[in-house]
């Protein structure tokens, strides 16, 4: 896969990286940018919006805007720890596995089977009433479940590659097990990885929130998007918008990671037929 | 055919076994101490030990994984920590209601979902191809919360169409049944068949992309036939796939979309088990939940086997 | 109208805008066959397909007239082409096994033709098929339509094709390398059919091939192409006995004439370098060498032919450590090698070195060409900096290519080009004995014989010595010392070329040798007439 010419952007991958950009600079200054601190009470709830709080106030009297810019570190920040602690983890492990092969390369891959055979909530469900719910345990449970997809891919990737003949070449020369893995594999598994990373990343970004909105995920004082839907649900029955500012920030950031990684992927098959 | 299918039932029940053990030890193993959750500040010594030997967690654990083990085979699920009733008695109703909605939901994404990512694949390239795929991406990308709050928003409170608590009861009528859970039925088709379309569209274009297509274009066949005749037969096997795989996400999908309409199921049991740390509720939910994954699963594998024409006509005849 | 086709200034684009056919002409009376020859990229499958006004993979047809019997099929209507295909232009593709459909029967998709397009009633179009079947030779033709396309071989599957075509009974057919997948053996039997198919029901062909040989016994006329454009056309003879254009002279000679008399004799030391010894190997339960033998001197070249299935692909990965053997010994300068490569020393993997046949999977694509030369050099041989930049300079110039190729990725050289940076690669390690597996098969003719060329001049330089793995006798034929033919696992014979040639001994090298196809018009009827 090589990335189509930069110049010929299409509309919907213009879309999907302006959102990237904009999602990773909230990331990096959105507590900056807050004008209120994430606890600061300032008004009734569900106060409507106005010139100086520009997205109302939220189910506790707090300022929406400065609520979500604030959850965007927290929500982004925890998804991508957990995606690249996963990628850590598991992309070593499976080039390591498509290598080597042989019985524990089997081994692991039947029981990677097993725990990819029930359902990721299911598995943080059990794990979270086992430990509770804190920051460190969050992103370890995610990046361990995650890690398995990622080793499955990565070794099927890694498999691909290791049974090309270039790769034989490198293996009868006597290159150790660092150049295999550093020089033919790794360079040449790079762009279905980072596509899969895309990918991972609005899974457990949309996984994270779902967590929070049970009331499972990132724990109070911290503001975070999945939180503060669940917090503000309420006020949907009054016909109140605040539960979908923040429910529309999350679809949004996985919309544009989604635009992005399908962009990167497009237009690598063509089909028979197309000019008959 | 009828040897490979008797191993991936093996397999399954394989599987299923393993997965209680990872269940248990997930549960089981991990740090904390069941009995002094339960008790919490009332925790004396003595009321400790006395509720330990109760528990049976004075035996070794693989002694417990055993007792769990033979429970759960022969239908019973424990005993719940929290209200000492019959994990079993409070389960099943609850299932049901889950597999209903499921069910519901089903019914109607996946002919959707597979007819449209077809017809967007017979299409390929035009008005219609291009505008369900960018509405699929969009509609992937959006978390069921906030679907559900639209339609909240939209349909109950503003038109006051449709109940936005999913409240439902055993012996209320179809009618009302219906009534109450089409929101939730919605949010989970919207889910479900984006993302069916998308990969059903996939896999159509991938065997559109064989020789045998391009032979078939050049008799002289026509567009509808070749997509028909030539591609779907082939196309069966992954479609089949693909819904299974959608079909498992969906029960997953359901835990959230009951917490979102308040919907008396499995999922919302077992989130409220979770939150009460109540073990014996969340080890029955979970083995629940991933053998409706593992049977899902294994009826997408026998079927991809049962539909493969290698695998049908074996190639003993050979001349 | 006279002609079944007529095409006038054919232009035919990519989707990317790359021109691939630049304005061709060329007419087709009812009968005749004309032979369109190239390289690959000549345009010439691209020409077959725009006859039946069909563009490949997004291709489109972007000038020119293409007149199929009278109607003009860049103007007609969809449905217009539709009702032609299959009826009046028929298509054979080179992989029958891709073409036909895994989950139909074969008899629905041959009968599909006639039926759908209202050709005949199903009795007679049934009875036709029969037909095709018997004057195809299948095997057990009544039941033989009922099969799946994977339950029958691949030869059977590609008369199967030939008989999907002729169902519609059409004027033309379009014949797209339709032997080149097939064994030589089962190549002759599949033309001689097709050849006696035509000329029975009158079928005029285009039929598209890379190899002059082959062309030879079935066209009327030839056509010439490169890089999209006509080179010449003429009658089959005269164009094979005075071809006008340099490009044909070429392509002729190249079949023609070898490397010149084998010189590798003077290397011989007469002292064995490499010595297989009664080895049996198989791939999980199925065996695939039994009880195979060889020697090989220092500076000796020695073919190992035979088909697809004779084992000499697995003898090349058991020599080169890659699959060790069950049974028997491999001795390498006098010390015995250990069957697996990981137990061998650095210097025994440095001193035997392998090359491959597709050179696009042989090169790892982000690597530059620098990169994957200067690797052995400074695994080996220690060099480092300026000595190793100086060594791959003085490689590439060994095998001819300019120095600033070095810093080039694979993906911008041709086929060609990549062959000779892997053969670069293997030298950098300084190897005694250089194993080729299939290495010129996968290239165009011309550039296939420039490799020959290479490796004949790196023995008289390095006194090379190369076990050399192939389908292709003509190859064996120009660089060989001596042969060893292997059928299914075992060694039939094995002799010095020129004697094996002059006189087979076994009766399937025999058969093998008079499967070659010979750049004469008359070779297929003397061949059939000797059965």
């Amino acid at each position: 896969m090589t990335l189509p010419v930069f110049g010929r952007l299409p509309l919907s991958a213009l879309l999907g990286l302006l959102i990237v950009t904009a999602t990773a600079a909230l990331f990096l200054f959105g507590p900056m940018l807050a004008p209120f601190g994430q606890e600061e009470v300032l008004g009734t709830p569900f106060a409507d919006p106005s010139a100086g709080h520009l997205l109302g106030l939220d189910q506790n009297g707090r300022d929406m805007l400065s609520r979500l810019l604030y959850g965007a570190r927290m929500s982004v920040g925890v998804s991508l720890a957990a995606v690249l602690i996963s990628f850590c983890i598991g992309v070593p492990l499976g080039f390591l596995a498509a290598l080597n092969g042989g019985w524990p390369d089997l081994v692991g891959a039947r029981l990677i089977d097993v725990i990819m055979s029930i359902p990721v909530l299911i598995s943080a469900l059990v794990v979270l009433q086992a430990l509770g719910s804190s920051l460190p345990v969050l992103i370890g449970t995610i990046a361990l479940l995650d890690s398995t997809r990622v080793f499955r891919l990565s070794r099927v990737v890694a498999q691909g590659i290791v049974v090309m003949e270039y790769a034989e070449v490198a293996r009868l020369r006597g290159e150790g097990l660092w150049w295999m893995l550093r020089r033919e594999i790794l360079p040449n598994a790079l762009p279905p990885l980072l596509a899969e990373f895309g990918m991972r990343f609005c899974f457990t970004f949309l996984f994270v929130a779902g967590l929070s909105y049970l009331g499972l995920g990132v724990q109070p004082p911290f503001a975070d998007w999945g939180g503060m839907v669940r917090d503000n649900q309420q006020g949907i029955l009054y016909g109140l918008y605040a539960p979908l500012f923040p429910a529309g920030a999350i679809a949004l950031v996985t919309i544009g990671v989604n635009l992005v990684v399908d962009w990167a992927l497009a237009g690598r098959t063509t089909v028979q037929g197309e000019n008959r | 055919m009828g040897k490979l299918i008797v191993q991936r039932l093996g397999l399954g029940v394989v599987t299923l076994a393993l997965v209680s053990v990872l269940v248990f030890a997930g549960t089981e193993l991990l740090p904390g101490d069941v009995a002094a959750a339960i008790l919490g500040q009332n925790a004396t010594p003595e009321s400790l030990a006395a509720l330990r030997e109760q528990l049976g967690l004075n035996a070794g654990p693989v002694a417990r994984y055993l007792g769990w083990a033979a429970g759960i085979v022969q239908g019973d699920l424990g005993v719940s920590l929290a209200n000492r009733q019959p994990v079993g008695e409070l389960l099943w109703p609850r299932f049901w209601n889950t597999m209903a909605l499921a069910g519901y939901a089903a019914v109607i994404a996946v002919p959707l979902a597979v007819g449209l990512g077809i017809a967007s694949a017979a299409f390929r390239g035009s008005l219609f191809d291009r505008v369900a795929t960018l509405v699929a991406l969009a509609t992937v990308s959006l978390p069921e919360y906030f679907l559900g709050l639209l339609l909240i928003l939209f349909v109950s409170v503003q038109y006051g169409l449709l109940p936005s608590l999913a409240d439902t009861w055993s012996g209320m009528g179809l009618a009302a049944w219906l009534k109450a859970t089409t929101l939730p039925m919605l949010v989970l088709v919207l889910v479900t068949v984006a993302q069916i379309m998308r990969m059903t569209r996939t896999t159509v274009l991938a065997v559109m992309d064989q020789p045998y297509i391009e032979t078939a274009y050049l008799k002289g066949m026509r567009n509808g036939r070749v997509v028909l005749r030539h591609a779907a037969p082939n196309a069966l096997a992954p479609i089949v796939n693909v819904v299974a795989f959608n079909l498992t996400y969906l029960i997953a999908g359901v835990v959230l979309v009951e917490s979102i309409f308040n919907y008396n199921g499995l999922g919302r049991f077992m989130v409220d088990a979770v939150s009460k740390r109540d073990l014996p509720m969340v080890q029955a939910a979970a083995m629940v939940f991933a053998a409706v994954y593992v049977v899902l699963n294994l009826v997408a594998d026998v079927a991809a086997i049962a539909l493969n024409p290698r695998l049908r006509h074996p190639r003993a005849k050979e001349v | 109208m006279s002609h079944v086709l007529e095409i006038r200034d054919l232009r035919v684009e990519a989707p990317n805008g790359a021109v691939l056919l630049h304005g061709v002409s060329l007419d087709l009376n009812p009968g005749e066959v004309l032979g369109l020859i190239g390289e690959s990229g000549a345009g010439k499958s691209t020409i077959g397909l725009a006859s039946m006004g069909y563009g490949r993979g997004g291709c489109r047809i972007t000038g020119g007239e293409i007149r199929l019997v009278g109607t003009e099929m860049r103007e007609a209507s969809r449905k217009t082409r539709e009702a032609l295909r299959g009826t009046r232009i028929a298509y054979v593709a080179q992989s029958a096994a891709a073409a036909f459909n895994p989950a139909m029967r074969l008899d629905t998709q041959i009968l599909e033709v006639p039926l759908l397009h209202g050709l005949m009633p199903e009795a007679e179009a049934r009875a036709w098929m029969l037909e095709l079947f018997r004057a195809l030779q299948l095997p057990d033709p009544e039941h033989f339509g009922a099969r799946y396309p994977h339950q029958v071989s691949g030869g059977q599957l590609q008369r199967a094709m030939i008989a999907m075509a002729m169902a519609g009974k059409p004027d033309i057919l379009v014949l797209d390398e339709p032997t080149t997948a097939l064994d030589v053996t089962t190549q002759i039997e599949v033309l001689a059919l097709l050849r006696e198919m035509i000329r029975r029901y009158g079928t005029a062909a285009l039929y598209i091939t890379h190899d002059l040989a082959v062309i030879a016994q079935i066209a009327d006329r030839l056509m010439v192409l490169r890089h999209g454009r006509e080179v010449e056309t003429g009658p089959t003879a005269a164009l094979l006995e005075a071809p006008q254009q340099d490009y044909t002279r070429a392509l002729v000679s190249e079949r023609r004439e070898s490397l010149g008399a084998v010189s590798g004799a003077h290397h011989r030391t007469g002292k064995a370098l490499l010595s297989v010894e009664k080895v049996t190997a198989s791939y999980g339960q199925t065996p695939v060498l039994h009880d195979v033998s060889l020697t090989l001197k220092r500076g000796e070249t020695l073919a190992v032919v035979g088909e697809s299935g004779s084992g000499k692909s697995t003898l090349a990965r058991l020599v080169s450590g890659l699959l060790p053997p069950r049974a028997g010994t491999v001795t390498f300068d006098g010390a015995s090698l250990p069957p697996r490569f990981r137990d061998r020393s650095p210097a025994q993997l440095r001193r035997i070195q392998l090359v491959y046949q597709l050179p696009d999977v042989a090169l790892n694509p982000r690597q530059s060409v620098g990169e994957a030369i200067g690797r052995p050099l400074a695994l080996f041989r220690g060099l480092r900096g300026k000595a190793l930049a100086d060594e791959v300079v003085r490689l590439l110039e060994q095998i001819g290519l300019p120095a600033d190729f070095a810093a080039r990725l694979p993906s911008a050289l041709s086929g060609g080009q990549k062959q000779r940076v892997c053969i670069a690669r293997a030298l950098a390690a300084e190897p005694e004995l250089m194993i080729c597996d299939e290495v010129t098969s996968a290239l165009d003719p011309l550039v296939a014989e420039e490799i020959l060329r290479l490796l004949r001049k790196l023995q008289d330089e390095l006194v090379m010595t190369y076990l050399f793995i192939t389908h292709d006798l003509s190859v064996v034929q120009r660089l060989a010392d001596r042969v060893m033919v292997m059928q299914k696992g075992r060694v039939v014979e094995t002799g010095e070329t020129a004697a094996l040639f002059a006189d087979p001994q076994a009766p399937y090298t025999r058969r093998l040798l008079d499967a070659v196809p010979q750049l004469r018009t008359d070779w297929l009827d003397e061949v059939m007439a000797a059965r």
